[in-house]
């Protein structure tokens, strides 16, 4: 390819990772950082078993996020009630031991979900190919990397030889310009985008989120919109890194010092899309059209603006029609119902997409001076957000709400360590995922933004949080 | 890994668009190693009342499908999670092929890790093959990866793409890591070059002095 031709920033990033190609469009690539959880226990199981090694230690990143309680935190190890997530949390602890990787674990001060730790100790920089085994590795994007999910057999590759066969994806650009109204979110946002596209429309392509909005938002605020990605089955999701990346990861433990600090950085800048490259799909979406949005149903793409109503399955044509059936059925709502008002039984703020410190502002802002209705739990999304919340008095804020200031974890999200929602019950969550049984067997769970999820908790209900605002 | 090259076996119609992950494999079952009888926890929910005992309306619980090993399923199957246990219930039920009209990328992924075939055909082909074996419970449908082909329980042929390198992998039953293994030095003199033109990574790459 001329040196000349004008690239995108998945190609760059890529081009500079493969170590040799296969057929069409297969490469072997290299990747730079691996994360592991204590999920990859399958992977850890296989490589123990056919006798291999870790290749690169110092290249593979641990902590346990999806089975550890957020409750008895400052028990440790011994807290973990339940055997099975012992087991599994100190399996984790003990490969790290074992084949020497980094690892911060339950009773570190650096714990916390992998993709939200990731980029807080710097290790998740731009220009780089992460992966972990996890489908929210996407999050990582949000610095201008290129980072996907993998399952245990190619986890297992990784931590064995540091390289993946991969099938180069499918280029797809979605311009967001304008500013967003009072009380719209990068979740909103990021949910209209899954709504547009559906829950396959990302099949197969890498997305770049771009124009003015991404470029106006935090780095807390790109990593919600990269995560969710995934939801409209995208293999990553990623954004150009600018000053505001370089802000963010400057002086953080892992990210380069001094004079590399000054090279990596001008590496970066040359990371962004071409002007005139070409991808193989684009779209735009304007950012001012987007309201405060919930789903109602049981995929991502079930999304309406909270002031609607339910869809009224009789206007759509058959396997569609019998889809919405079903998902009316499965969340307890009626035909054509309004959305607001509907009673909320239960609420959680936080998980990789919403647990930051962002995230937790936002919320404290809404539940300030007022108490919460319903049970709420509030997880941050790693110690250290922890910590940097409580500094500030978040946590004040929301224990007099009468929320649950719990530890950092997967919690709710994954509920895989205990926090799970009874089934029938009804949660307004800052979660990714509304599939049926996500939150528990039978848990009906409505995704919105952290402000939406404290306005739920202190009205017992869906409600607008535009109607929120305080002179 | 056990090659795939082809197969005649009863194919269970799966009336179902976005078999998520967690469905395939709920969230509270993650933690089961495998080996432990996995293929019990497959569709759970769907397939199992709160008692513990079957629902009878369920395909796969019913008589000619309990020996199926094609699932025939609407669109984005897989969708949600990287957990590749949701693979592993699927495997271990004995199904070693999933025709749909759409794939998650992780989940087709996973698949072939495991020696089992996605094959992607058109939304249209596969209502045909599911009203056909609506008709026929327990028909076969017979898959031909050398060939590319279905063949339908009333002899009609569909053609399927997939990759070349997915394709030839899983007919010589392939694990991708000795395909990656046999290029330790190219991966070593790359990794070199890597760090002379990315210093800054050395940082993070090296050893501590």
């Amino acid at each position: 390819m001329p040196m000349n031709l004008p690239t995108t920033l998945f190609e760059k990033v890529w081009s500079r990772h493969v170590i040799m190609t296969r057929g069409a469009n297969e490469a072997l690539l290299c990747i730079d950082n691996h994360f592991v959880h204590e999920g990859s226990f399958h992977a850890f199981g296989a490589l123990a078993k056919e006798g291999r090694k870790v290749r690169k230690p110092r290249q593979i990143f641990g902590s346990p996020d999806h089975f550890v309680p957020t409750v008895n935190r400052e028990q440790g190890l011994i807290g973990i009630a339940d055997a099975e997530s012992r087991g599994l949390v100190e399996y984790l602890a003990n490969n790290a031991i074992t084949y020497g990787f980094d690892h911060f674990g339950i009773e570190d001060d650096r714990q916390g979900v992998i993709h939200v730790i990731g980029p807080e100790l710097g290790i998740t920089q731009p220009g780089l190919t992460i992966t972990c085994g996890d489908s929210h590795t996407s999050t990582h994007g949000a610095f201008g990397c290129f980072a996907m999910g993998i399952g245990a057999s190619q986890a297992k590759q990784i931590l064995a030889t540091q390289c993946v066969w991969q099938k180069k994806p499918k280029t797809m650009r979605i311009v967001i310009d304008g500013p967003m109204g009072w009380g719209v979110t990068a979740k909103d946002i990021i949910l209209a985008v899954i709504a547009k596209i559906g829950v396959a429309g990302g099949v197969g392509h890498v997305i770049e989120l771009a124009g003015s909005t991404v470029r106006g938002m935090t780095m807390d605020q790109r990593m919600t919109m990269c995560n969710m990605a995934t939801e409209a089955g995208a293999r990553s999701a990623m954004i150009a890194p600018d000053e505001t990346t370089f802000a963010f990861l400057q002086d953080r433990p892992y990210a380069p010092k001094g004079k590399m600090w000054d090279q990596a950085v001008a590496f970066w800048k040359m990371l962004p899309s071409d002007q005139g490259a070409e991808f193989d799909s684009e779209l735009q979406l304007d950012a001012a059209e987007v309201n405060p949005c919930i789903t109602w149903g049981t995929l991502p793409e079930q999304v309406l603006p909270i002031t609607g109503d339910a869809p009224n399955p009789e206007s759509f044509c058959n396997g569609k029609k019998t889809q919405i059936e079903e998902a009316l059925r499965y969340m307890g709502l009626e035909p054509g119902a309004p959305l607001e008002g509907v009673k909320v039984d239960h609420v959680f703020i936080g998980s990789c997409t919403n647990g930051r410190l962002d995230d937790l502002r936002a919320a404290a802002a809404v539940f300030k001076g007022r108490k919460a209705m319903v049970p709420t739990w509030i997880s941050p999304g790693s110690t250290a957000i922890k910590k940097m919340a409580e500094a500030e008095g978040l946590d004040q804020i929301f224990i007099a709400a009468g929320a649950q200031w719990r530890g950092s974890g997967c919690s709710s999200c994954a509920a895989m360590n205990g926090d799970t929602i009874a089934a029938g019950q009804r949660c307004a969550s800052t979660s990714n995922r509304n599939f049926e049984g996500r939150q528990g067997k039978g848990a009906r769970t409505h995704l919105m933004s952290p402000a939406m999820a404290a306005a739920a908790a202190v009205t017992g209900c869906l409600t607008d949080i535009r109607k929120m605002k305080r002179a | 890994m056990e090659p795939f090259v082809s197969l005649s076996a009863v194919a269970a119609p799966l009336d179902m668009s976005n078999v998520d992950t967690d469905k395939l494999l709920p969230n509270r079952f993650f933690r089961k190693a495998r080996g432990s009888g996995l293929q019990q926890y497959l569709l759970h929910d769907i397939r199992f009342n709160g008692d513990g005992s079957e629902k009878p309306e369920f395909v796969l619980n019913q008589k000619p499908y309990r020996q199926a090993r094609i699932l025939v399923a609407g669109p984005n199957f897989g969708s949600g999670s990287a957990r590749e246990g949701a693979v592993y219930v699927v495997a271990d039920f004995g199904i070693r092929a999933i025709i749909a009209p759409s794939f998650s990328d992780i989940y087709s992924g996973n698949m072939l890790q495991n020696g089992l075939l996605p094959v992607v055909l058109p939304q249209a082909s596969c209502d045909d093959l599911r009203a056909q074996l609506h008709e026929t419970p327990g028909a076969q449908i017979t898959i031909d990866l050398e060939l590319q082909t279905v063949t339908a329980p009333n002899g009609g042929v569909f053609k399927f793409e997939i990759d070349p390198g997915p394709r030839e992998r899983l007919l010589k039953g392939q694990d991708d890591i000795d395909l990656i293994l046999v290029h330790a030095k190219e991966i070593e003199a790359f990794e070199q070059r890597y760090l002379q033109n990315n210093p800054w990574r050395q940082t993070t790459v090296q050893e501590p002095q």
